[in-house]
């Protein structure tokens, strides 16, 4: 009985966490869908998602309000915007210029943006790490109370919730809007949907822009799981949800939710029976032999090089 | 102006300021567990609205401004050169190493110490960025986890020198050979994937290595590193005030001069110097080799390569051991001249930096690739000043190469052969 109720626990953490890689690997398979490049700097879009996020709360907070909800609205409406015209700019500055060239170049030079961002907050807001407020406390028990007890706190509730809620909007969004449609046309083929009158580089700044927002609502919701945030921890957090996105299927968006998702209980399996700190090899050991026996992912579809 | 135009700029202009505003303009102060929100001060709030400012502006004359600057090449009386004949560029092209090697030898002879010491670490920067522009520049394969070769090669010299005692000169090929052994160890399974993915895999590896050396402390030490790592010997002679090991003597009492701390920078600065060459020589020569012409066709054009009959495995693998092999001598030099290593020395962004130097030189060219060496290594020593800057310009000058000259600095040109037109 105490083993399982580990066990679930374990399960709960590990889906907590994987439900905000999820959120963030929509932004790396999104944009590798579309224009087959790996956005290296998402994961700055997401810390600064955080510091945004953080930058609102306690703002409103010295301000006197204390109704929660309006708080967090607040909170989550300021980082989604300041990471979306993020991301927007990004693929204005670093991106498109670079579009169509050897596959190497864009990717370098989203290494560079990524160096670039991390310095920027690193310089503005100090290397150290800050304290980011728990504003959703208690939880749930479930157990004797001598022994193991299992518990969900309303954190990971919030997170969970807010996750669905997000990916139903995305979903929805993709499959019934305008913009959804040609989407999905474009990562289908690029060439060929602007011949027919799709604006191609707005939808590629689409794209980005909904990806940076839903990585700043993770931004927003690991900030206040971890409570902590630094200028350093969107790298491991990118390098995470791009694993996941992989795990899943590059381009492939329930492929993306999907490997969050094993990525995040695996992880917290690790660290539960095994060693915390053993938590990133597994991750990346992981990623490695997904890309050796299923380099198209769990649900990717296979790519024919062509002549 | 048209009037799209200035809608377009001043989006341009809000989203700059939403972007800056925001994270330059408030500052999180912590005390404790307590945050507090601090206004920035009036300069920066000033520099951002200048920057908005600038940013509108350009947007709004942007044709006007491009237009310009398109004329400006005719100004440049650069541009419209003719390409140097290629023999005549050969011959310019060695005797500017040779000058540059003559120049290295009497350097250590002049320059203070510390100067010195600064251009062993270049020299270190040279042997890995010409060993990762056999991976990127040559091959194509995108690696960004090459630090972990480094690490390899730095590990092997102190854990052999901690546990068993092996001197310099034993380890530096045995690290040199374990790198690659750990190259073509990793390198045969992930050869298979394509460029993106074999950037992540490689990254991917390059974390896991920095993780076990943190996390396995009984053998590496852990985060705390591993400290005495003996200096080169000269022949038996070692570079003390005093013996340390049985049965050497020390240099300065062979040859009957006063003792000097900077015989064995000098010393080491030479080893490095001579595995500098060394490398840039063996490189330059497998670059003609078959393999080395192997290498290239793979990047250009993948399956014309394999349709004329060349391994795509055995040609990447080749280059990302030799690759690998270079990281594994310029690691062993490396912990012996810092007597002192620790996985904070390994990162991801020590990889960036090695990439950063190969792109910036120009893939493939040595000549570049070296000239980008020194100065990524010597600029931000001399710009002490904006040293807390030097990572945000880095990556800024990343980008900007990839907007406007991918190709790097003195791009790579291949030795070809001209038919001259009859008259």
């Amino acid at each position: 009985m105490q083993d399982l109720l580990y066990f679930v626990q374990q399960l709960i953490n590990g889906l907590t966490i994987g439900s905000t890689y999820a959120l963030i690997a929509i932004g790396y398979t999104m944009v590798y869908g579309i224009i087959g490049m790996i956005n290296f700097a998402h994961g700055e879009i997401y810390m600064i998602g955080a510091y945004t996020a953080l930058i609102a709360i306690t703002g409103l907070t010295a301000l006197g309000i204390v109704w929660l909800p309006l708080i967090l609205v607040v909170a989550l409406l300021c980082a989604m915007i300041v990471s979306s015209s993020m991301g927007w700019a990004v693929e204005r500055v670093a991106y498109r210029p670079v579009r169509g060239k050897h596959r190497l170049i864009p990717l370098i030079s989203a290494i560079g943006m990524s160096i670039f961002l991390q310095n920027y907050v690193h310089l503005a807001q100090g290397s150290r790490n800050i304290g980011f407020p728990a504003l959703i406390e208690g939880g749930f028990r479930f157990g004797a109370e001598d022994s193991f007890q299992t518990s969900i706190t309303y954190m990971q509730i919030t997170i969970f919730a807010t996750t669905l809620v997000c990916m139903t909007i995305l979903s929805l969004f993709i499959s019934r809007s305008r913009i959804g449609r040609a989407c999905r046309a474009v990562s289908q083929d690029l060439g060929m949907a602007n011949l027919l009158g799709i604006d191609t580089n707005r939808i590629i700044s689409a794209t980005f822009v909904i990806g940076a927002a839903l990585a700043a609502v993770a931004g927003l919701l690991l900030g206040m799981y971890y409570g902590s945030i630094d200028p350093l921890f969107g790298f491991i957090a990118g390098l995470k949800a791009f694993t996941a996105a992989v795990l899943g299927g590059i381009g492939s968006i329930p492929g993306a939710m999907l490997g969050g998702l094993i990525l995040g209980v695996a992880e917290s399996m690790t660290s539960g029976y095994l060693s915390g700190e053993y938590k990133d090899v597994v991750s990346f050991g992981l990623l490695i032999l997904i890309l050796l026996f299923k380099p198209t992912g769990l649900l990717g579809k296979p790519e024919v090089e062509k002549i | 102006m048209a009037s799209h135009n200035l809608k377009h700029a001043l989006f341009c202009a809000i989203v700059t300021l939403i972007i800056s505003y925001p994270i330059l303009g408030f500052n999180l102060e912590s005390q404790g567990i307590d945050v507090t929100l601090e206004g920035a001060e009036t300069s920066t709030v000033l520099g951002v609205l200048l920057a908005a400012v600038i940013v509108f502006l350009f947007q709004l004359f942007r044709d006007n401004v491009m237009g310009s600057l398109r004329q400006l090449p005719a100004v440049n009386p650069l541009a419209n050169r003719k390409p140097m004949e290629q023999s005549k560029r050969l011959k310019l092209e060695s005797t500017l190493l040779t000058l540059m090697v003559i120049g290295a030898l009497i350097w250590p002879f002049i320059a203070s110490r510390g100067a010195v010491d600064l251009a062993t670490l270049v020299l270190i920067y040279i042997m890995l960025a010409l060993g990762l522009n056999v991976v990127v520049g040559l091959a194509g394969l995108l690696d960004l986890g090459y630090v972990a070769f480094y690490a390899v090669g730095a590990y092997t010299f102190a854990l052999l020198s901690q546990y068993y005692g092996v001197s310099f000169w034993f380890a530096l090929p045995i690290g040199a050979l374990l790198a690659a052994l750990f190259g073509l160890v990793l390198g045969f399974p992930v050869l298979r994937l394509r460029g993106d993915y074999l950037a992540i895999v490689t990254l991917g590896f390059g974390e896991i290595i920095r993780i076990l050396l943190n996390n396995m402390t009984s053998l590496t030490g852990g985060p705390n590193g591993i400290g005495g790592i003996p200096d080169p010997t000269l022949f038996g002679m070692e570079f003390g005030r005093r013996v340390k090991e049985e049965g050497n003597t020390s240099f300065h009492e062979t040859f009957g001069i006063a003792y000097s701390g900077e015989h064995k920078v000098i010393f080491l600065y030479l080893i490095a110097l001579v595995l500098a060459v060394i490398t840039a020589i063996a490189i330059r020569r497998l670059m003609r080799m078959p393999v080395g012409r192997a290498w290239e066709a793979l990047r250009e054009d993948e399956i014309a390569a394999k349709s004329l009959g060349l391994s795509r495995t055995a040609v990447k693998l080749s280059a990302f051991t030799i690759g690998a092999f270079f990281a594994g001598f310029a690691g062993t030099v490396f912990a012996s001249k810092q007597g002192f290593i620790s996985p904070e020395s390994f990162v991801f962004l020590e990889s960036a930096i090695i990439l950063a130097i190969v792109v910036l030189g120009g893939m493939g060219s040595q000549m570049g690739v070296i000239l980008a060496a020194i100065a990524v290594t010597i600029l931000p020593e001399l710009a002490r000043e904006f040293s807390e800057y030097r990572m945000l310009i880095f990556g800024a000058a990343m980008v900007l190469m990839m907007v406007w000259r991918p190709q790097g600095l003195m791009p790579m040109r291949r030795i070809h052969i001209e038919l001259k037109r009859q008259e």
